[in-house]
């Protein structure tokens, strides 16, 4: 299995084609015109279908025709474009069809800037859409991750009829590192019995994609249907890293490319003796709750680093239910903390530089 | 000698049928189904020519025609 | 004696809800005779829109799909390159093609999307109680428009069908209405041939229906039809505004 130097947004691409993306359809924004442009080229030569379509509104709708017809697919862009899909993640997730969305985050909000940033954790786990729906959300750490989470993701929508987010900051989607790219998919996926393939009046009944409920006790059972199929992600798809926790007496909360400059941070702080580990959600969504937990009688206070306002922090502090001391530190607008600015509030908690 | 028939329970009293119709043979019952429309129905079969007009304007499939 | 009339087998028995005398009714009817007499019900795959015909996944015996408000070409499109075999049709109100599905209806077009579009024009907003419409006409009374659509406030309507076949995308355009026999005969065989060519492989193929909507405009089903004739149909002259394949305006 060699590696190759590759962008993680291109990572990305090429992943998913490995995990079995058929069709593609994006729309043009910074951060992530990689993805589109790599599928553009790929695509056409497997068979597959790319198409860049007007807008982000009419990409996630392509999804959803796409997957309700039984394909695998995906659309990415970056969060202006991400918010434009909102109403369709809606949908989809309504209809109960999988799909993987691929955001690769910049600063906002608005039109806002190209740098990286992590300002859109409320978006992808607490909406943006309307309704009671979550996503799962994938958030890679580097672009093997990016690599591993994307191929991962196809098969988690299969698994849960549901629709995947993959985020990365900016900085994963642009940089480059060796990666070890997942084997294409041999075996052909299991038949999408409730797929739109055309109906013959024989071998079952009619397939309807659909998202309305006009009965409130119907819709009601959906919901309900819904929550628990989320109930089961939550217990069984939890992933995070736990860094040097060990023995650790102060913790970071962070990641995707913050928890990389944690672990700087960390390894700095360890040499002048203060012990202190990085806890790095990889599903933002189920949120790895029960993780956090597990150190409130073992370590003395939480950081919470991101490359936002204060979003993550929020999960981290319901988590930790007022047990210990939470702070928080945050660059944004695509400023990314340095491990020295990290280190230095690691150490206010620590009761000041030693 | 043509025929149509006209599902009762189905029409919902529009009366497109009756415009249409080229011999002016369809009207509205004065009776009401169980929706409280007023079905429309032929009054005089005999002079019915199969055209069909009424099934072709027919919203709701309530006409069968035979010929 | 035979049959010679009688319900397609592409609709199935769910009584329609729509409004007595709702042209909507007659229109499903001639899509429907369209998939059946073409052969094509086992391969064919609908996408209703957001509108009164929200329900349209109720009537058609084909396997269905629900759009978000006028995003259904997009739908389409994604089912028709993910199944190119099979045969994708959208079925939309003015609301859903023409105000908020512009962009999609226009890029489905100009990518000459192999699929049949049935636009339903009635200007007016039916499912949500008779607002204004892009195609409602000036000096139409509508529920947002209450003192008559004003052009010098919020402009004219768009005509669909001219601006479409503008593209050199679109492949078959043509306008035609429900109002009498004699225009739901050649609006059926419109309908078939906008089936028939995407069954060919050919699109954008798009049928613009002059339709009615007794409730909101206010009319019995009869006089709706008399409204349409006597000022839809100057203003939307009927007719084939594109077709790659014969003769068009």
């Amino acid at each position: 299995m060699e590696k190759q130097l590759m962008k993680g947004n291109e990572a990305i691409a090429e992943s998913a084609i490995a995990a079995g993306c058929k069709l593609f359809f994006g729309y043009p924004i910074t951060p992530q015109n990689q993805i589109p442009e790599y599928m553009s080229k790929r695509l056409p030569k497997i068979g597959g279908c790319f198409l860049q379509a007007e807008s982000e509104v009419a990409a996630i709708n392509m999804v959803y025709g796409a997957s309700g017809a039984g394909a695998r697919c995906m659309t990415s862009s970056s969060s202006p474009g991400i918010s434009l899909k909102q109403e369709g993640i809606s949908y989809i997730a309504g209809a109960e069809l999988p799909a993987v969305i691929v955001n690769i985050v910049r600063g906002g909000p608005g039109l806002g800037g190209i740098q990286p940033a992590q300002s859109d954790y409320f978006q992808a786990t607490k909406g943006g859409g309307h309704g009671d729906y979550h996503l799962i959300v994938l958030a890679p750490g580097s672009v093997q991750e990016a690599a591993d989470l994307t191929y991962l993701a196809f098969d988690l929508a299969d698994q849960y009829r549901t629709p995947v987010m993959v985020m990365g900051d900016g900085m994963i989607g642009q940089m480059m590192e060796p990666v070890v790219l997942p084997q294409p998919k041999t075996e052909a996926a299991a038949p999408k019995t409730w797929a739109t393939t055309g109906y013959n009046g024989k071998d079952r009944e009619r397939n309807i994609v659909n998202s309305l409920y006009i009965e409130p006790s119907v819709l009601e059972q959906v919901n309900m249907r819904l929550q628990k199929r989320y109930q089961v992600i939550k217990e069984n798809e939890v992933r995070c890293e736990e860094y040097m926790m060990e023995d650790a007496e102060y913790m970071i909360a962070a990641y995707g490319t913050t928890a990389r400059i944690a672990k700087k941070a960390i390894s700095e702080l360890r040499k002048q003796g203060i012990k202190v580990g990085l806890v790095r959600p990889i599903t933002l969504w189920p949120f790895p709750e029960k993780i956090f937990q597990k150190y409130t009688d073992r370590v003395k206070a939480v950081l919470t680093v991101e490359m936002s306002c204060g979003q993550m922090v929020e999960d981290v502090r319901l988590a930790i239910n007022g047990k210990i001391p939470v702070t928080f530190f945050g660059r944004t607008g695509g400023m990314i903390p340095t491990w020295k600015e990290m280190a230095a509030e690691i150490q206010k908690l620590a009761g000041g530089v030693k | 000698m043509p025929k149509v028939t006209f599902l009762d329970e189905t029409c919902k009293g529009c009366g497109l049928c009756v415009r249409v119709c080229p011999k002016k043979i369809i009207s509205l019952s004065p009776q009401i189904n169980t929706k409280g429309y007023n079905y429309a129905e032929v009054t005089d079969m005999e002079q019915c020519t199969g055209c069909a007009s009424c099934a072709r304007m027919c919203p709701d499939c309530v006409i069968t025609v035979e010929r | 004696m035979a049959v010679v009339f009688s319900k397609s087998k592409v609709l199935t028995d769910v009584p329609l809800h729509y409004c007595p005398g709702c042209t909507h009714g007659i229109i499903h009817r001639l899509v429907a005779e369209a998939i059946e007499e073409l052969g094509v019900q086992e391969r064919t795959i609908g996408v209703a829109p957001v509108g009164c015909a929200v329900f349209a996944y109720n009537y058609f015996n084909v396997d269905m799909q629900e759009a978000s408000h006028g995003r259904a070409p997009a739908v389409a499109t994604g089912i028709k390159r993910a199944l190119p075999d099979s045969i994708v049709f959208t079925y939309q109100g003015d609301g859903d093609l023409a105000s908020i599905g512009t962009a999609e209806i226009v890029h489905a077009a100009t990518r000459g999307e192999k699929i049949t579009v049935i636009f339903v024009n009635n200007t007016i907003y039916g499912m949500t109680g008779g607002q204004m419409a892009p195609t409602s006409l000036p000096g139409q009374v509508t529920t947002t428009s209450p003192y008559g659509r004003d052009v010098n406030h919020c402009g004219y309507p768009i005509k669909v069908s001219e601006m479409l076949s503008t593209l050199d995308g679109a492949n078959y355009i043509e306008r035609v209405s429900v109002n009498n026999v004699k225009n739901v005969i050649a609006a059926k065989k419109a309908i078939k041939k906008a089936f028939q060519y995407q069954v060919d492989g050919k699109g954008f193929n798009m049928i613009e229906v002059l339709s009615t909507c007794p409730t909101n405009w206010g009319l019995t089903p009869v006089e709706a039809l008399g409204w349409l004739e006597d000022n839809m149909l100057p203003y939307y002259p009927l007719g084939v505004y594109k077709d790659k394949g014969g003769e068009s305006k």
